[in-house]
């Protein structure tokens, strides 16, 4: 009987051959896999095992582990939770990561493969690996300017170092405290998860890179641009600005904010009609120029374009095949011409920068956990949108718009400072949008910045009014 | 094992035809006790250093309790070493020592989930639940106590070949003894228990045993016409339609215990087993032909019948659609084994009690996810190991009835944890049957530490001197057999 004991042996040796392969299929080949899926708890409560590393902004953590002693050894704090919930996230038990705590995580949690070094010291060393520090772009006085002047109201600042693409602000209002939704409470968190979801103003939204709203004036610049680089207009060029502009193949008329010509005789230059914010003059622009240009000028300055700085921001975008009244009103930042916060901030900061779209990022550096800096963010040319002189040109119309147009609130003593005022209309019900596009100083801009106010409770709607302070607050800090 | 040079065993073999080289063999032959009680002390040390790992990485701190627990299992296996060297001086020095180190790791893990459970229901302001690894020590030393009684009642093994029909109807009674009225009990949809006086009893892991007893038995008798060729078909012998009775029954047996206890497992592990044996003892791999399709249409037949089998088949193709409610089991041993790696968590450090049952049904993935691929690998070669030495056993007795019923054991334990780690790490779809020496339970504990005694009798008559003994004419017909 050896030889059939021998072939069953022979089966037996197969099926365990079978079992190895499969375990070991499971535990070597495929483990990224089953790690990275959105059910599997035992990766984070894994993470609450160990220090994790802290997201600094300048050189203070505004989210770091602390020691507690329980079963889930670290508890994630944040000073400032609300101020820098938009750039940190959470980093939560139930609800997973957002934010940089989910887009640097492996950073942050030491499994990164810049650590390379690090975990194999700790591998010898019998040591549970060390996160690394993630140092952020944030300007820390004037992300506080930007958040202190959204009390009250709905809406977001982004702030763009104009020649790096540096994100030195990214605030919104309402905000939301990490640090509940990161605390080792369930039932605290579930609770508090679920009044941020119930809450119709969106608390737990992203608002300066994902809440996507018409533009209105603010993107005249766009439109400007457009035209600048036509060739067949020039800062001095004379367009028609009556009180009237009846849309093409309709029976509507599209009236500026003053309900009157933009100046007497309804004629004026192109620097004069963004200086007062001319619709009519836009609007007949737009259709002059085409949809085409106007898109193409805009995806240029990032429209279309899904940036990642690296949390993943919303798409800005210009309508695919406008008629000539749609095209009028998208010329004005109307009809389904949608923005960022993020997007009008780069537009401003393309000006700024002679014409050079920079990719917009929010990582400054990453550090090992002893701080010993591993990368550093290059700085990277996103388009370029506009040629010098153009840009130079749009400059001096903003700084005109601020001087002697719409922008009047953003003026600061002994700075010159570019902008452009927008309200949009957004629809029946809602109220409108009031914008601010804004650098400084004109001739050499530090810091470019976009302030969306989406709800004030304010009767009378403005961007001049709402939105051009906490811009002038914002260049402030950053110039202070 | 090493110092015992191949050459030796030549003469050994001889010795059946030649008595005065049996005399010369039984000379050289080295009772290896002391490399049993060596290994013994190893499986000790892993067991004592486990225990303080589990204490410590989850900051419980070793205390009196436990240090009493290592102490005992040390004198247990001790007790089954010392009736080693008494009763059966020439058994195989691998096995006792294996099985003990496999028990060991399996009191180390029911003891590292019991501390998780402790501290979840600490967390949750929870009565705090009784630990298991006291109860599972206890019934380690009921199997001890088994252990040592098969050795003394059973000085060899062919004595149990009296027993051939009356372990077949007992085996089949404790088969079928859990759909009895009052003492037959249900748990988790499959009626595989008794419960007894306020203890459960899974009677089919004495059945095991039993049934193989009798397969060895009856397969003796039969073989010789069960080998009967009538008609070739596709190059194999068939055998002839009168001798398709056992086969028909165990298959009809199988399915009984699929369809009314719900436990796929115990049904696959009875067809396989005699199926296997079926063909070790006619050599006619058309009984392998004929079990593969009876099982295939069995299989077929219970897919498309029973709502249970196919709620299993379903988890299996997809577990990531269910992975909240029936496949959440599949799915956190998965994401355990991931979590575990090659090096695993750590004793201690993983969280192996996210998945239910991690102390019986899935104690595979528990270790996998704290000792990782290294630790399954080496749980895996341990378990084949035992196997190994059962099919050597086999091969190295001298009479059919040892060699079937050696070659049996060995093939319900080689069954039982291809079944049950098969179906943790998602290869074949999960079937409740337990994890041999590891999980915790009384009845599967004792039951395999049953088949380690009788597989030692067997391998200690394999090898004891005295084998002039054996029945010559049994050994010659053997010889014939092999030319």
């Amino acid at each position: 009987m050896t030889r059939p004991i021998l072939r069953t042996a022979l089966v037996f040796a197969l099926l365990f051959i079978a079992l190895l392969v499969n375990v070991t299929i499971i535990q070597f080949v495929r483990v990224g896999d089953y790690r990275d899926r959105p059910g599997n708890q035992r990766v984070l409560l894994e993470e609450y095992d160990r220090e994790r590393g802290p997201i600094l902004v300048g050189s203070d953590a505004v989210a770091r582990s602390v020691e507690t002693g329980d079963t889930l050894r670290y508890l994630r704090t944040y000073s400032d939770g609300p101020l820098y919930a938009p750039v940190t996230g959470f980093y939560s038990i139930v609800y997973g990561a957002t934010g940089l705590e989910r887009q640097e995580n492996r950073v942050l949690n030491g499994k990164s493969d810049l650590f390379f070094i690090e975990r194999t010291e700790q591998l010898f060393a019998g040591r549970q690996p060390l996160g690394g520090a993630v140092e952020t772009t944030i300007d820390d006085r004037a992300q506080r300017a930007a958040f202190d002047g959204l009390q009250g109201k709905v809406g977001a600042v982004v702030a763009i170092e104009p020649s790096t693409g540096r994100i030195l602000v990214s605030a919104q209002t309402p905000s939301f405290d990490p640090g509940v939704l990161s605390s080792h409470d369930p039932t605290e968190i579930r609770a508090y998860y679920a009044a941020l979801k119930a809450d119709p103003k969106k608390p737990l939204l992203n608002r300066p890179i994902v809440s996507l709203n018409p533009p209105g004036s603010t993107f005249k610049l766009v439109t400007a641009a457009a035209a600048l680089a036509s060739g067949k207009f020039t800062a001095d060029s004379v367009l028609p600005g009556p009180a009237t502009y009846r849309l093409p193949q309709t029976s509507t008329d599209l009236r500026n904010w003053n309900r009157g010509p933009c100046a007497p005789g309804g004629k004026l230059t192109l620097s004069e009609a963004l200086a007062v914010s001319c619709n009519t003059a836009f609007a007949w622009l737009g259709n002059e120029l085409g949809a085409d240009a106007l898109r193409q000028q805009a995806e240029l300055m990032g429209f279309g374009t899904g940036f990642e700085i690296p949390l993943r921001a919303a798409t800005s975008r210009f309508p695919e095949d406008p008629d000539p009244p749609q095209t009028a009103l998208s010329a004005i930042g109307q009809f389904e011409v949608r923005a960022t916060a993020l997007q009008m901030a780069m537009v401003g900061a393309g000006i700024a920068n002679g014409g050079t779209v920079m990719r917009p990022f929010l990582v400054h550096e990453i550090r090992a956990p002893d701080l010993a800096v591993l990368k550093t963010t290059e700085p990277e040319v996103f388009e370029q949108a506009m040629t010098p002189g153009n840009a130079a040109s749009l400059t001096e119309m903003m700084v005109r718009s601020v001087e002697k147009g719409t922008g009047s609130n953003v003026r600061i003593n002994g700075v010159t400072v570019a902008g452009k005022t927008g309200t949009a209309q957004t629809g029946n019900d809602r109220p409108s949008i009031a914008w601010f596009v804004a650098f400084a100083p004109a001739n050499a801009p530090k810091v470019a910045v976009a302030v969306m106010i989406e709800e004030s409770g304010v009767a009378e709607v403005s961007g001049n009014l709402l939105a051009a302070p906490i811009a002038r607050d914002v260049i402030e800090a950053v110039l202070r | 094992m090493r110092r015992t040079p191949r050459g030796l065993r030549m003469p050994r073999r001889g010795s059946v035809t030649s008595p005065a080289s049996a005399v010369v063999g039984a000379l050289r032959q080295p009772s290896r006790r002391n490399i049993e009680l060596g290994l013994l002390v190893g499986a000790w040390l892993i067991g004592a250093f486990g225990t303080v790992q589990v204490a410590w990485a989850t900051t419980e701190g070793m205390n009196r309790r436990l240090w009493i627990t290592i102490g005992a299992v040390a004198i247990l296996s001790l007790a089954m070493h010392v009736t080693l060297r008494r009763r059966a001086t020439y058994a195989d020095p691998i096995l006792l020592p294996v099985a003990t180190l496999l028990t060991i790791l399996g009191l180390v893990m029911i003891y590292r989930i019991d501390v998780a459970a402790a501290l979840r229901a600490e967390r949750n302001e929870a009565p705090l639940p009784t630990p298991d690894v006291y109860a599972q020590l206890t019934w380690f030393s009921v199997a001890v106590v088994l252990f040592v009684a098969v050795l003394i009642l059973v000085p060899d093994h062919r004595r149990l070949q009296r027993f051939t029909y009356t372990f077949g109807l007992v085996g089949l009674i404790l088969l079928v003894l859990p759909l009895a009225p009052v003492i037959g009990t249900t748990v988790n949809g499959a009626t595989l228990w008794i419960r007894v006086g306020g203890f459960s009893l899974q009677p089919a892991e004495i059945s095991k045993i039993l049934l193989t007893v009798f397969f060895a038995g009856y397969l003796m008798e039969k073989r010789d016409s069960l080998s009967l060729v009538r008609s070739k078909f596709l190059g194999l012998g068939f055998p002839r339609l009168k001798d398709l009775g056992p086969i028909a029954i165990a298959w009809g047996v199988s399915l009984g215990v699929l369809v009314f206890q719900r436990d796929l497992g115990t049904s696959l592990l009875f067809f396989g087993l005699f199926v296997f044996m079926l063909y070790i003892a006619t050599q006619r791999r058309s009984w392998l032909v004929l079990g593969g399709l009876l099982f295939a249409i069995g299989a077929g037949l219970s897919y498309l019948m029973f709502g249970h089998v196919r709620a299993r088949v379903t988890i299996w193709i997809d577990p990531w659609a269910y992975a909240d409610d029936s496949g959440y089991q599949i799915v956190q041993s998965l994401y355990g084994l991931a979590n575990g790696g090659i090096f695993g968590a750590g004793l201690g450090q993983g969280f192996p009690n996210f998945v239910p049952f991690a102390n019986t049904d899935f104690i595979v993935a528990a270790i996998g996810e704290e000792l990782g691929l290294t630790g399954i690998f080496a749980l895996l070669l341990l378990y084949a190991l035992v196997i190994e030495r059962g099919f050597r056993i086999a091969i190295s007795v001298r009479d059919s009835f040892g060699q079937l019923l050696a070659v049996g054991l060995s093939i319900t334990l080689g069954v039982q944890v291809f079944v049950i780690v098969g179906g943790v790490t998602k290869l074949i779809p999960l079937t409740g049957l337990t994890t041999p020496f590891l999980s915790y339970g009384g009845s599967s504990l004792i039951a395999n530490w049953v088949i380690i005694a009788l597989l030692l009798r067997i391998s200690d008559r394999a090898r004891r001197p005295d084998v002039a003994e054996a029945a010559p004419d049994e050994a010659l017909t053997q010889v014939v057999r092999r030319i």
